[in-house]
């Protein structure tokens, strides 16, 4: 039973990551349509930024990641205006490869960046853990909890009460009534590419603070966030939340369990299970659990 | 037209055209036909031309560009948006290795000959295809474009964890032996009293290839299984309305593209020799979905030109390597970029400046070239 805790506790934890990627891939959707490959990117460029804040210029931890918010905004606003703007009304199908594209570039210039060696933001007293019950959790990972919670209320808090966010949502509803209404579309977008940087530079920056910290290899972990979209449904964004927790849950309950469960499936499924738990769920919910059914015209 | 000369051409006017036939005709134009055979038999001489580095080149590109024809029917014709094609071709490469293997070797292997094995290879890979197609069915656009990419995750999976198939990661396992009904392709020597060197074989047997399956491909487009797909493409709701079976075409497409995958798959491994699992990721599939916007979504011709073009722009990443200081030869920390990495950001920039700039790709640029010139001097 402690096992089953423990991995729940773990699960969460790096479901929490997922749920910041998958809000951030639902943000772009929402606004723009388009499902953004580029967040992967966005998440190792978000990371690097705060471990050269944290690491090359001695901020500590919690201010070179407000930094590392906005340069990741930053970048996402750029991406957004230079590549995506020029492309409005066409299919978005184009779009998407564009933002394959635009991984590919960013995620070469990381990659000089990282090197060989694993960059590691250092968490203040991350090494400490607390325990109840036989369960045990380290200040990063109730960090990163907190920074989740804080982060996901303060954006269904914005979309409901602000101006901007109202806009937002008009947007996401219906573009040229939104536009007739005086929205500037465009800025929109660049807002929604914006927070989804944003939201991708928190995801890195404890990605970078775990224990293998950021690799070359890390940007696997922000496409695991697509099932947890998929699954939640791609305009949810409470679906975008639980979506990412789960994939995160079913990721450490199959490391924990099937080995012994079912020990055909290989070594390593857990990495993989994300994707298989998404074709179940597909094949009983097309639009995902919480995902508005498209209505089909001619 | 009256029925007198309906079904005939008329003298002098090639381009006038009698019935629907000649229209959807494999080579409708003298000129595409003129061009077809000069290109065919241009090369037919390359072997005899080229260096032997730069022919193992386009040995590779013309095999891919079956792959990225497969991938233009289900992607480009059908509208149905893969990023699995990585997967199939995989399945393809490892059916062609177990087959075609040394029965000998450490692992499994049957030793089959080509006729077996290649065509078992697209088989295994169609029948994969079959089983994707239902869930397409059900699922459209971005939603299609994200499952396929878990396919390509899941079967990395399965290519890493068979290691009595696959050799594991790391290790990897030869492809098959390449020996076309008693010519090894893998030797040199004389072949019907021609002197031919192991990449000259290799090139004309992969240019056959080619040519069987681009053939293909272009039935397959112009016929009537070709016009559903597009329908289905353009709108799939609409085609279902005018009696296209949406179910029945969709599987088709994924099982017609993934066949052309999977004998991609492995005849390119046979050629590039030894091959690991690692070399089925999402990477590849970025390649070829690279291939058919850079050369022309849905056409075949796109498909050949983008293919060879990808395949080349490794070799033009390495003569800029050699101009630009800055660019080093290896893959170490030492300059500001390497090779690799050049290529790799070209391919994210070529991608960006194709769909921006020439949505039809180097078909497009082609069709542009064709028409200033056919109205030449006039501007149309």
């Amino acid at each position: 039973m402690t096992q089953f805790l423990q991995s729940v506790v773990n699960g969460l934890g790096q479901g929490s990551i997922y749920a910041l990627l998958a809000l951030g891939y639902v943000m772009i959707y929402k606004a723009t349509r388009v499902i953004s490959f580029a967040q992967p990117a966005l998440m190792v460029v978000g990371g690097l930024l705060t471990y050269h804040f944290t690491e090359k210029f001695g901020l500590p931890f919690f201010p070179g990641m407000a930094l590392a918010i906005l340069g990741g905004a930053l970048v996402g606003a750029i991406v957004e205006r230079l590549a995506l703007r020029p492309m409005i009304g066409k299919p978005v199908f184009t779009l998407a490869i564009i933002t394959i594209g635009v991984d590919i570039v960013l995620r070469i210039f990381s990659n000089r960046y990282i090197g060989v060696e694993s960059r590691i933001v250092e968490y203040p007293g991350g090494t400490e853990r607390s325990s109840l019950g036989g369960v045990s959790v380290s200040h990063q990972t109730l960090g990163l909890f907190a920074v989740t919670a804080v982060t996901v209320t303060a954006l269904a808090l914005f979309f409901q009460y602000s101006r901007t966010g109202l806009a937002m949502r008009a947007t996401a509803l219906d573009q040229e009534t939104a536009l007739a209404q005086g929205i500037r579309v465009g800025v929109i977008f660049a807002l929604a590419w914006a927070i989804a940087g944003g939201l991708a530079a928190i995801a890195g920056t404890f990605v970078a603070a775990g224990t293998a910290g950021m690799e070359q290899s890390s940007w696997i972990i922000a496409l695991k966030a697509l099932p947890a979209i998929i699954i939640g449904g791609l305009d949810s964004i409470p679906g975008a939340v639980i979506g990412g927790l789960a994939v995160g849950l079913v990721e450490s309950l199959t490391a924990i369990y099937q080995p012994d469960v079912a020990p055909w499936l290989g070594r390593n499924f857990s990495l993989v299970a994300p994707y298989a738990l998404m074709l179940v769920v597909l094949l009983v919910k097309p639009y995902g659990l919480f995902g508005t059914r498209e209505v089909e015209r001619v | 037209m009256s029925l007198m000369t309906a079904g005939k051409r008329l003298r002098g006017r090639a381009l006038v055209r009698t019935d629907y036939a000649q229209e959807m005709g494999l080579l409708n134009t003298p000129a595409k036909r003129r061009s077809t055979v000069a290109m065919v038999a241009v090369g037919f001489l390359f072997p005899f031309i080229l260096t032997d580095d730069l022919l193992l080149i386009l040995t590779l590109g013309m095999i891919s560009a079956v792959g990225a024809i497969g991938l233009n029917l289900v992607t480009g014709c059908a509208g149905q948006v893969s990023l699995g094609h990585a997967f199939f071709i995989g399945l393809g490469a490892y059916t062609g290795a177990v087959l075609g293997g040394d029965p000998d070797g450490q692992l499994t292997g049957y030793g089959l000959p080509i006729w077996i094995w290649l065509p078992a290879a697209g088989v295994v890979a169609a029948i994969a295809g079959l089983l994707v197609g239902p869930i397409a069915v059900r699922l459209r656009g971005l939603y299609l474009a994200i499952v396929t990419l878990g396919l390509v995750f899941l079967g990395d999976h399965v290519f890493r964890e068979a290691r009595s198939l696959t050799g594991g990661p790391g290790i990897g396992r030869r492809g098959p032996d390449l020996n076309v009904f008693g010519i090894d392709l893998n030797a040199s020597g004389t072949v019907l009293g021609i002197e031919l060197a192991r990449e000259q074989r290799q090139f004309i047997f992969a240019l056959l290839f080619l040519i069987f399956f681009a053939i293909l491909g272009r039935n397959i487009a112009r016929s009537g299984v070709g016009r559903a797909f597009s329908a289905v493409r353009d709108r799939d709701v609409a085609a279902a309305v005018i009696g296209v079976d949406l179910t029945k075409y969709k599987v088709m497409a994924f099982a017609m593209s993934s066949f052309f995958a999977g004998v991609t798959g492995a005849l390119y491994y046979a050629v590039v020799g030894v091959f690991e699992p690692s070399a089925f990721g999402l990477l590849l599939s970025i390649q070829y979905i690279a291939m058919i916007l850079i050369g022309g979504v849905a056409t075949i011709s796109g498909a050949i030109m983008g293919a060879l073009f990808i395949s080349l722009l490794g070799k033009f990443s390495g003569t800029l390597a050699d101009v630009f200081p800055f660019i080093s030869e290896s893959s170490g920390s030492d300059g500001f970029l390497s090779v690799f990495q050049l290529e790799a950001i070209l391919y994210g920039l070529l991608i960006i400046v194709f769909l921006i700039f020439e949505p039809r790709g180097l078909y497009g640029i082609w069709v542009r070239v064709r028409n200033y010139w056919k109205g030449w001097p006039f501007s149309y």
